[in-house]
């Protein structure tokens, strides 16, 4: 039992990435159509978005403070934030400490730029292509983008830390009543989870209870008409566009100190986050998230020693067995509507 | 014979083969045009290990334009039929012996039946639901040759020979040091330079090998494009549906042209470990799928000519543009004045050197934005300009703006 709750816990911050990232891939597909190679960047620059922000903040001058000496004997050199000079000393260390939270803020107007720029820039130009040319342009863009980052950054996965107030762990076994020291999951990790079910929970009532999310929905599900009735839907699906790069992109952000950014993280969750859009049916919101979470927690499943001894190596796997069985029992995913990438 | 087809080629494949195989006969020459010690000897790309991995990844591309040109399906998987087709070569030469011969046919034989296995189920689907398919499964190869199948393919070290390895044919012959894989005792590693006017040419073993497995390859798809199969398997890109409702059911054409490009791919895999014996899971990563999608297209997918002029290409400035640093740079540039100098160097640092990728993302974007055809449309495109300069434009020119309706354009490919 404890077990199985250990990794029930375990599932969820990776499936609500996931979950985050199909939920974009999903928005795109549903509204404009075109299958988008270059989310997983979008993703991974979210989370050099929480990098940037970091070194900005961590930014110093130094001072010689001529009272310490150093282990040579010379005057220690101390090095100061400007933040914290600028902010005094308690106000600026908290402002570096949070600074993956704070980086959300800051990545939203970035993730939202950058979305317009994609697809203003270039996606608009491929609607009237075949899918198989919107995959590889977008494959194109994302070599790019991986490529940009790779030279600012490095190749180096660069570890960001979350604020002290969530490092460690708690037991989370002891408070349900069972022995303590076997359910210990870290606060992050609780804290990503409440995060992606916050901004799930957002982008579905935007689109079910506004107006604006009401035009999306019906442009989604006739483009033609509503495009007749007078309304600028091409306009609402760049915005949806622009959204949907700033949920990849916050995913990103918050999924920092769990998984130190690399260049080529994005292209990692990529490949898995549209086996999760196709296991969860293409277009379909609510499948992409159920499907996402399912895969999450299915992965950390059989990771189980007790799972492994039976079936060697199904941890790696898993997924794309899942995805495959799937696809050829339930060829429009889990919850795909008819007449959606049917061709 | 003479009038009528020769190989079951026309006249116009003929010529168009018999100037493949001379290309291929004088690459060694061709790529070396620059003196030795020369400014722009580095330009020179005649040395074996590049014009071996140029026929190879050739082979590999005309395998994936069979699939992808012809009937429309995009495959996001086909590196693993490369990694499964090295593995199975290097087998051959631990179990067997290091003649290439059987080790390239196992490998051949293995992808394709691995090839018949994934095509039976991925091609249940279509469009995307395909892609993904080829993606996911290759993707579970790779995987697990990284975590169950270690016996087999020895993890993340690779599968190397070693010297107490079986080889039941060579056992008797061998000698203390680790043998070279070898064409019935010809080595695959040897080779003879000639100088000529200050150049020196590398004529290889290996790579006149692998050139001549090409061109045979070369020669099996022009017979396949232009069979009535090929056909089929245009009219299942054209149209599948139509083709279903004339009665033809288009599954086992396009298994068939799945596996028959599985086997180039276990072709181009078994050369690879041909030429150098080991094998390693990261030829399957899908990044190495993305590589041949990549020449595909840049060539020009559904033509005879560019996948491997794609591949050449690729092949070519990869190695060339990793080799150039900043001091070659700025040996280029010394003449700039000094500020922008720095600037211009900066720019080039970008694409060249590490940046070889950048450089490879941006072409792949421009080409697919603007040149959906690859090169072989470009340079078509190119030729009919200068033509149209020349000759006298007719009635039946696109260019005639009061001809209606526009007069029909040939089918793509022919």
């Amino acid at each position: 039992m404890e077990t199985i709750l250990l990794q029930l816990l375990n599932g969820l911050d990776k499936g609500s990435a996931y979950a985050l990232i199909a939920l974009g891939l999903t928005l795109i597909f549903g509204t404009l159509g075109v299958v988008n190679f270059a989310h997983g960047a979008i993703f991974m620059i979210g989370a050099f978005c929480a990098v940037t922000l970091s070194r900005l903040l961590n930014l110093s001058f130094e001072t010689v403070d001529p009272e310490k000496l150093d282990f040579l004997g010379n005057p220690a050199k101390i090095k100061t934030p400007y933040v914290e000079a600028w902010f005094g000393h308690d106000f600026g260390h908290a402002l570096i400490d949070w600074a993956v939270p704070l980086a959300i803020l800051f990545s939203i107007p970035i993730m939202i730029a950058v979305g317009f720029i994609m697809e203003r820039g270039l996606i608009k130009h491929f609607y009237k292509r075949p899918h198989a040319d919107q995959i590889l342009v977008t494959f194109g863009l994302a070599i790019v983008l991986q490529e940009v980052i790779k030279y600012f950054y490095g190749a180096n996965p660069i570890s960001t830390p979350a604020p002290d107030a969530f490092k460690g762990s708690f037991d989370f076994g002891a408070m349900l009543g069972f022995d303590p020291n076997v359910i210990i999951y870290p606060y992050w990790r609780l804290v990503y989870f409440l995060f992606a079910a916050v901004v799930i929970g957002a982008v579905f009532s935007f689109l079910r209870f506004t107006t604006f999310g009401m035009v999306v929905r019906a442009g989604m599900a006739d483009r033609e008409t509503v495009g007749l009735l007078g309304i600028n839907i091409d306009r609402r699906f760049t915005i949806m566009f622009g959204l949907a790069a700033a949920v990849a992109g916050s995913a990103g952000v918050m999924y920092a100190p769990i998984l130190s950014p690399n260049y080529h993280m994005g292209m990692d969750f990529l490949v898995l986050c549209f086996v999760v859009v196709v296991v969860g049916g293409m277009g379909s919101l609510p499948g992409a998230v159920a499907a996402g979470f399912l895969l999450g927690i299915l992965e950390s499943f059989s990771s189980m020693n007790a799972v492994k001894s039976i079936l060697p190596g199904i941890d790696q796997i898993i997924i794309y067995v899942v995805a495959i069985i799937i696809l050829l029992t339930r060829p429009r995913g889990l919850m795909g509507k008819k007449g959606v990438m049917e061709d | 014979m003479l009038g009528k087809k020769i190989l079951g080629l026309n006249k116009k494949d003929t010529r168009f083969l018999l100037i493949v195989i001379a290309l291929t006969l004088l690459t060694p020459v061709l790529l070396q045009p620059f003196a030795e010690g020369s400014e722009l000897a580095q330009f020179n790309g005649g040395y074996p290990d590049l014009m071996q991995k140029i026929a190879i990844f050739g082979i590999f591309a005309v395998g994936f334009n069979i699939l992808f040109g012809l009937t429309g399906y995009l495959s996001f998987g086909h590196a693993a039929f490369l990694g499964v087709g090295s593995y199975a070569a290097v087998w051959m030469m631990k179990l067997l012996t290091m003649n290439v011969i059987p080790a390239i046919l196992l490998a051949m034989v293995v992808s394709g039946l691995f090839a018949a296995a994934i095509g039976f189920v991925s091609l249940r689907r279509s469009g995307i639901y395909f892609s993904i398919l080829t993606l996911a499964f290759a993707q579970m190869s790779y995987k697990m040759a990284y975590s169950v199948l270690t016996p087999l393919t020895n993890g993340e070290t690779g599968l190397q020979l070693s010297l107490d390895d079986p080889r039941v044919l060579d056992r008797a012959i061998e000698g203390s040091s680790l043998p070279v894989t070898n064409i019935f005792g010809l080595a695959m590693n040897a080779s003879h330079k000639v100088e000529v006017l200050g150049r020196v040419f590398t004529f290889n073993v290996g790579y006149y090998f692998c050139a001549v497995i090409a061109v045979i390859a070369f020669y099996v798809a022009i017979r396949l494009f232009r069979s009535p199969f090929g056909m089929m398997l245009r009219a299942v890109k054209s149209n599948q549906q139509r083709m279903t409702y004339t009665g033809l059911d288009p599954k086992p054409y396009t298994l068939a042209a799945f596996v028959i490009s599985g086997m180039y791919a276990g072709l181009a895999g078994g050369l690879l470990a041909a030429m150098d014996p080991l094998a390693g899971a990261d030829r399957m990563l899908w990044t190495a799928s993305g590589e041949v999608v990549i020449m595909t297209i840049l060539g020009g997918a559904g033509t005879l000519m560019g996948p491997v002029l794609g591949a050449g290409v690729i092949k070519y400035l990869e190695n060339i543009f990793s080799k150039i640093n900043e001091s070659v740079l700025h040996s280029w540039f010394h003449w700039l004045p000094d500020g922008i100098e720095d600037v211009v160097i900066w720019v080039f640092a970008r694409f060249t050197g590490e940046g070889w990728h950048l450089t490879l993302g941006v072409t792949f974007m421009l080409v697919v934005t603007f040149l959906p055809g690859g090169l072989v449309e470009g340079l078509k495109r190119l030729s009919k300009r200068i033509r149209e300069g020349k000759t006298k434009r007719d009635k039946y020119d696109g260019s005639d703006p009061e001809h209606h309706p526009a007069p029909t354009k040939r089918v793509a490919g022919e």
